[in-house]
Formats: structure tokens, sequence, C-alpha cells
């Protein structure tokens, strides 16, 4: 594969990005503006209240941590990726993409329902016939965490949870969608989603022996336009402020 | 053109600049990818079920749009009569529409919340099944068909339906004898466009239809997920989907090149 064409590519399709947004926000003087990619369910802690960063404006784009993963790897330089595992950082940092990653956070995998149906009360009636759910697609972290927990029942329990999966969803907050529509009865989705729902999904506590242990992991994309600031970021996130603004959106400690 | 202005210069060099943007995501992709990856690439059984149900979705859309669309195309180019404009802007409004809010509009009108539930109870369900994602592109690609079928039913020239009225046919068989020949290149090169439409078709379908291999996971869905997983994978299965976006602009072409041309 000729990557540096492909890179070439991407670089330019992110200098068109970037061109538009520095359009769009652009005034004088002003600190500089931080690419932030970041998973989904960091929404409510880096987006909807996040944490103040004083050296620099923050753009956070948001997706599944898989999928940003492969911009990364396709050339795209964002200055922090924070991803929903270890794993991907991980792997990105051994292909020498990224810094050392960093954990900053534990979220907890639960089972999701909307409010108001009872259809499903405990993991085991997913198995039943007539019940839809919606997962992750195994790529992204919070289908393979869901996969985890369900590698933990036993065969037939399992087999028939998977017969009623009815969407693979690229990204936790396609599960929240289906969820809040209706369009599915049950989903495996993060603590912090369902608190950032309003009430329209509610929580079903997995038992401790299923639920994976959910690391958040950032790091500082080599290459990045910023790197001292995006070093900055990182270390914020992890700092009291940080730390507050993820455990007011129901994040917990990292380990 | 006859003389090479400053004007002409910057015309040409503009055209340049349009058409290399354009090739360039093209380029990228047949650039990148080697033959063998593309046929290593369609070895894959979840691509080919991905394909498979592309062609067939896609197909039922735009038979749908057909047979919905064209007595419509009809209606809306042979009459006038009150709110036709706005009917005419009710068919192009999935033309301007983010796909995304096509699919979260069907999701809330087709969905449980919406008379999904009531469809329910009669045991159909659209939302997360094959059946929902024909809906989804037959939202989105049916102004590409009616559009196209407007126009060729108002170029037919009203002398010849006038005619036909005037010897006795219906307005039935005025449609089918008369204005569907007449109006058939411009048909088949809406039909096409439609085609060409609902198998790109990503946004609504993810939304409203879900993602699921082999019931709802269309061509354009498994690449998105194959960015992540396989480069290579996403790469050949769009190198597909590339050669049918190219033939299907070449027999649009086709049709409505032979629109000028004596039949």
């Amino acid at each position: 594969m000729p990557e540096p064409l492909q890179r070439t590519l991407a670089a330019l399709a992110l200098l068109a990005l970037a061109g538009t947004l520095a359009a769009c926000g652009a005034s004088s003087s002003s600190p500089p503006a931080l690419d932030v990619s970041a998973a989904t369910s960091l929404k409510p802690a880096l987006v909807d209240h996040p944490p103040d960063y004083q050296p620099a404006t923050v753009r956070v784009a948001l997706a599944g941590s898989d999928q940003l993963a492969a911009q990364i790897r396709a050339g795209a330089t964002p200055d922090v990726f924070a991803a929903a595992n270890a794993k991907l950082p991980d792997a990105l940092f051994a292909e020498h993409r990224v810094e050392r990653p960093v954990a900053f956070a534990r979220n907890e995998l639960v089972l999701a329902v909307p409010s108001g149906s009872h259809k499903v009360r405990a993991v085991a009636d997913l198995a039943r016939g007539g019940v839809t759910i919606a997962i992750g697609a195994p790529s992204v972290p919070v289908g393979s965490y869901t996969r985890t927990v369900l590698a933990g029942l036993p065969a037939n329990e399992r087999d028939a949870i998977l017969r009623n999966v009815g969407s693979e969803e690229p990204d936790v907050g396609g599960i929240v969608g289906k969820l809040t529509q209706g369009a599915v009865d049950a989903g495996f989705v993060y603590r912090t989603d369902v608190r950032a729902s309003s009430g329209r999904i509610r929580a079903i506590t997995l038992p401790a022996a299923l639920r994976p242990q959910v690391v958040y992991e950032a790091a500082v994309v080599r290459g990045a336009r910023h790197a001292a600031a995006a070093r900055g970021y990182v270390a914020m996130l992890r700092s009291p402020a940080g730390q507050h603004a993820l455990r007011r959106a129901g994040f917990l400690p990292p380990p | 053109m006859t003389r090479t202005g400053p004007f002409a210069v910057v015309c040409v060099v503009l055209l340049g600049a349009t058409a290399a943007f354009l090739a360039a995501p093209v380029i990228g992709i047949l650039s990148d990818v080697a033959p063998g990856d593309i046929a290593d690439g369609l070895r894959d059984p979840a691509a080919r079920d991905a394909l498979r149900l592309s062609l067939t979705t896609s197909l039922g859309a735009v038979a749908l749009i057909v047979v919905f669309g064209t007595p419509a195309a009809w209606l809306l180019a042979t009459r006038r009569f009150r709110g036709r404009g706005l009917l005419v802007t009710l068919v192009e409004l999935p033309l301007v529409l983010p796909p995304a809010v096509a699919g979260i509009g069907l999701l809330a009108a087709l969905g449980p919340r919406g008379i999904g539930g009531t469809l329910d109870d009669a045991g159909i369900r659209l939302y997360l099944q094959t059946a929902g994602v024909v809906v989804a592109l037959t939202f989105v690609a049916s102004p590409f068909y009616i559009r196209q079928a407007i126009a060729g039913f108002a170029a037919v020239d009203s002398t010849l339906l006038g005619a036909s009225r005037a010897l006795g046919a219906g307005e039935a068989r005025t449609f089918l004898r008369i204005g569907v020949p007449l109006a058939r290149h411009a048909l088949g090169a809406g039909a096409a466009l439609a085609l060409g439409r609902a198998l790109g078709e990503f946004g609504a379908t993810l939304l409203f239809a879900g993602s699921l291999r082999g019931v709802t996971q269309t061509a354009p869905l498994a690449i998105y997920e194959r960015f992540a997983t396989s480069f290579t994978s996403a790469l050949s299965l769009s190198v597909v989907l590339i050669a049918a976006s190219i033939a299907i602009l070449v027999v649009t072409r086709l049709l409505t090149r032979s629109d000028d041309a004596p039949a």
C-alpha cells in the first residue's frame, strides 16, 4: 500500500476541515486550537460540561474509538486521542503513532433499557424469544466489552442472546439512540450514557462476575501541531479539575 | 471560445482544479489497492453479504420508486392545480434533507414510538429489518427518479397528448402509450440515478435500519465498519462501489444523450 499518497490525501482532507473550522471560529491572537479525538462516551465529560483548560481552545471530535484510531493510522494528526479502552492507544503507541498513553478514568458497562419498558430485567431475559437488543460492533470498545460479558455466559445462553441482536452499532451513541426510540428492548452501554440520557433510559447493573474492567486512556498524537498544549491537556485530565469534570459525568477515577 | 482571453484561461484553470479535486478520492482508492487485494476483500463472505444486500435492497427501492413515482410524476408534469408547487417541493425534500435527519424522522414516524407500534401489532416491522433498509433507500433516492420523470413528461410534445385524448384515448392509455414511451430515456436515466443514490446510502439506513450483517448491513455500512478493522477490505468494497457508480453514470449519459439524437 503506497502510504505517502494515502497520508497526503488524509492530510488534505484534514486541512480542508481545519480551514472550515478555523473560518468558523477565528479570532485574533487566541490561544491555540487543540483538536481532541475522543470516544463518543466522553461527550458528557468533555463536551457538555467540559473541564476548564486555559492554555488552549479545545475542539472535541467524537466517534467510536476504533474509527478515531483508524483515522490516526491513515495519517490524521489530532493533538490528543482519548479512547474508551487501553487497547487502541496502546496499539498506536506500539506503532509509534502516539506518545505513551495514560489512564485517566474508568467506566462501568451496564445493561440499559428504555425507561418505562419492563421486558428486560436481567441479563438472562436477553436470551428470550422476541427480545431485540443493540450492541456495539466488535471493533468499537463498547462492543468488545459486551462480547467479554457474553463470553462469561454459558454457550447456549450466549448464542440465544446473539440471535436477538438487531443491530451492531458503530458507536455507543447509536445504541443509546435505538434505546431512547424504543427500537430495541435493551442494549449494553456505559453507566455514564444512562446518566446523560436525562431519564430516557434505565440501567440494570451487571453481576460483578460479568463486569469487564473499562479503562479510558489518552495519549498525545505524534506530529501534533500543539504538542505542549496536548501534553498539558492529558495531564489536566488526571488533575483535580479534570477528575472533577469526569466524576460529575459519572466516570470513576483511573486505576 | 474563438479567442483565448484571460477569462478563458481562468475557466480552464478552475475546471482543471475542480476535476483534480473530484478525481482525488477515486485515484486515492485505486492507487492504494492492488488487484489481488480486491479479490481477497471480495472473498470475505461478509463483504459479499453486504454487496448482495445493497444490490437487492437498492433494486427493491428503485422498483417501488418507479411504480409509485411514475404516475405521480405524470400528474405533476401534466396538470396544473392548487398545491402543485408544494407537492413538488415535498417530492424534492429528500434531496436536501440530511440523511441522518431522514433516518431519525423515519424512526420517529415508523418506529415503535410512531405508527411502528401499531404495525408491530399487525405483525409488520420495518425498523432494524431488511424491509427498513428498502424504506430508507426509497425515501432518500426517490427525488432522483421523480424529478427526472417530471422533466421527461413535461418535455413530451403536448400536441401529441392532446391528439391522443382527442382520438378518444383515456388518460391511462395516453400515459402508457404516449407519455411513458416518449419519456423513456428520462425515466431510465432517473431510475439509474436513483439506483446510484440508493447504493450509496449510509446515514438514513444506519439510523432507521441499524447495521447487522446479512440483514441491514449494506455495502456503505460495511465500508464504515471495515475502516476501523481492515482498511484493505474497506478499499476493495469501495472499488466495487466506484465501478458501480461509473457504470450507472455511463448508462445515464447514454440514455440522456440519445434523447437529443433521433431514437
